[in-house]
């Protein structure tokens, strides 16, 4: 087995029980995603010194779509032609913020609903050239979402 | 009123799809709001322009670049970015320094040239800049954005893409008198319903287009307005261009995230409802004063979530009010009498100019065949991108 890295150096784990690493202010529990700032988000708090977490690994489906057209550049398609795909937004419980991700491979709009189960998962963002570079995707957990059939999206559910 | 501020003029460049210099479209805006206001450009002593970060050199210091092509007149300059609300921003700039006494008479032009299809980050790699990571790492276009939004409808209010629909149908008929909207043809429910969808639940013809464009307004003291001997000039009540108060917990363009409300309860107010509220609290207006609104309908659900954003409805009723027509031309306040963006596409540093150019031609009554009969008072809405709040309210 090759070597896995995240996408993004310090943005996830890309591990058996993969999660998104953000920020939590050690003095008032404000979560941060992506881990991006050194203080808190919070404007009556002051703190610079926030700890690296890992987030929750299952959330809420808060809303969703799917990306029709291929995006433009910086956007890189993994399949030629274009395969399109779902986009989940994800309330996670503790934190109390809404993560934007790609769906799962397999799973299209069909398979959500505002309010479903998801849990994160990792697939490779699928550079022809870097196959072990992983990036985070929301994998519906709800018994009826299987995967498989279309996917593409069609008619709304 | 002491905080009011007189608009003596608007002019606009039609909307279309050229590639011509943005400053072209500009000078022509330009140009018309000054014969418009009667005003000699050598008397305009401040000038704003709205920035947009795709139109090269000059489009990056727009309020000079424009100045020049007018011939330098020594007057005050200042440049505004704040994405689609940058026309705002810059009527507030010139506001205020009106306001402060420190100058009479100020120019805000907003133009553009915009790229075709999906707007998208400047080229470059950008491993820390999260508006090229949405699209590198999620493929996260603007219309994924406005697609979560329509789907929240849908699953919370029982919403339907007919519904939707309805609003494109609505606007497109708005606009067909409208000499200055890009697209002028009505366009019918199945129409709407048949085109490719885009981001689901919205299609092609949900989505508004990227448009070239320019809007200006000439504003001035209602002082200079009355020597000029304009007595009752349309004016500007109140400009909002407040930012989120944190946690933003709705999930904005560019970002990846929201902001968490674990330590800090989200507040009353959703940022584009705080939007709307500063503005009426600063005019003393409500919306139950409304004669008529210009909201951003970047998608057609995108316009129902602005129906109960500036509190035309409560939540989840603005299909309700849709179908009974008091959105429409004839109903109690129509909504995006222009056309909307809609009929325009976007222009993104001009668009929140044509919005108040829109209100105050149909203030003063010379809105032709798209007039609000009786129009008193008008509200133009948007929201830019990085927490750029944009409303003004304008009142006869």
């Amino acid at each position: 087995m090759t070597m896995r890295v995240p996408a993004v150096e310090g943005w996830l784990t890309v591990d058996d029980q993969p999660a998104l690493l953000g920020r939590k202010c050690p003095s008032c529990g404000t979560y941060m995603f992506p881990p991006t700032g050194a203080w808190c988000p919070n404007p009556s708090c002051s703190c610079d010194e926030l700890e690296t977490v890992a987030l929750s690994r299952t959330g809420t489906v808060w809303s969703y779509t799917d990306a029709q057209y291929q995006p433009p550049a910086p956007y890189v398609s993994p399949t030629d032609p274009y395969k399109p795909f779902a986009i989940a937004a994800v309330e996670l419980a503790e934190e109390r913020l809404v993560v934007l991700g790609q769906v799962a491979s397999g799973y299209g709009v069909a398979h959500l609903h505002v309010g479903a189960p998801v849990e994160l998962v990792v697939e490779p963002l699928d550079y022809a050239d870097e196959p072990d570079k992983m990036v985070w995707r929301w994998r519906p957990t709800s018994p009826d979402a299987t995967a498989g059939g279309d996917v593409a999206g069609g008619e709304p559910r | 009123m002491s905080g009011d501020v007189a608009i003596l003029g608007a002019g606009m460049h039609p909307w279309g799809k050229w590639g011509k210099p943005f400053v072209t479209y500009g000078v022509a805006a330009a140009r018309a709001a000054l014969e418009d206001a009667g005003v000699a450009w050598s008397d305009v002593q401040f000038v704003v322009g709205g920035e947009t970060v795709r139109n090269g050199y000059g489009g990056y210091v727009a309020g000079s670049t424009i100045a020049r092509a007018l011939g330098w007149n020594g007057a005050r300059v200042a440049t505004c970015y704040a994405a689609c609300a940058s026309g705002s921003a810059g009527i507030e700039a010139a506001r205020t320094r009106i306001l402060a006494g420190l100058c009479d008479i100020a120019l805000v032009v907003g133009a553009d040239t915009t790229p075709k299809g999906f707007l998208a980050p400047n080229a470059g790699e950008r491993w820390d800049d999260p508006d090229w990571l949405r699209f590198r790492l999620i493929g996260a276009t603007n219309p994924a954005y406005f697609g979560l939004y329509a789907r929240r409808r849908i699953d919370l209010y029982g919403a339907s893409p007919a519904d939707f629909a309805a609003v494109k149908v609505k606007n497109s008929r708005h606009g067909l008198h409208n000499p200055y909207a890009r697209y002028r043809k009505e366009v019918s429910a199945d129409e709407v319903m048949e085109s490719p969808v885009v981001a689901d639940p919205l299609r092609l013809l949900d989505i508004c287009a990227t448009s070239d464009g320019a809007a200006a307004v000439v504003l001035a003291s209602m002082d200079a307005a009355r020597r000029l001997g304009v007595a009752n000039p349309v004016r500007i009540r109140s400009v909002s261009t407040v930012s989120p108060t944190f946690p933003n917990t709705v999930v904005d363009l560019p970002d990846i995230a929201t902001d968490s409300a674990a330590a800090v309860p989200a507040p009353a107010l959703s940022f584009r409802e705080s939007i709307a509220a500063a503005a009426y609290e600063e005019a003393g207006l409500g919306p139950e004063d409304l004669s008529l609104a210009e909201v951003y309908d970047l998608s057609t659900a995108l316009e129902l979530d602005w129906y109960e954003d500036i509190g035309l409805c409560q939540k989840g009723e603005a299909e309700k009010l849709l179908h009974e027509g008091v959105t429409t031309l004839g109903g109690r306040v129509p909504v995006n009498p222009s056309g909307g963006l809609a009929c325009f596409g976007e222009a993104v540093p001009a668009q929140a100019v044509a919005q108040v150019c829109e209100v105050t031609w149909q203030l003063r009554g010379q809105a032709g065949e798209r007039q609000v009969e009786g129009a008193k008072v008008g509200l133009t809405i948007n929201q830019g991108l990085f927490g750029h709040g944009s409303c003004v309210i304008l009142s006869k």
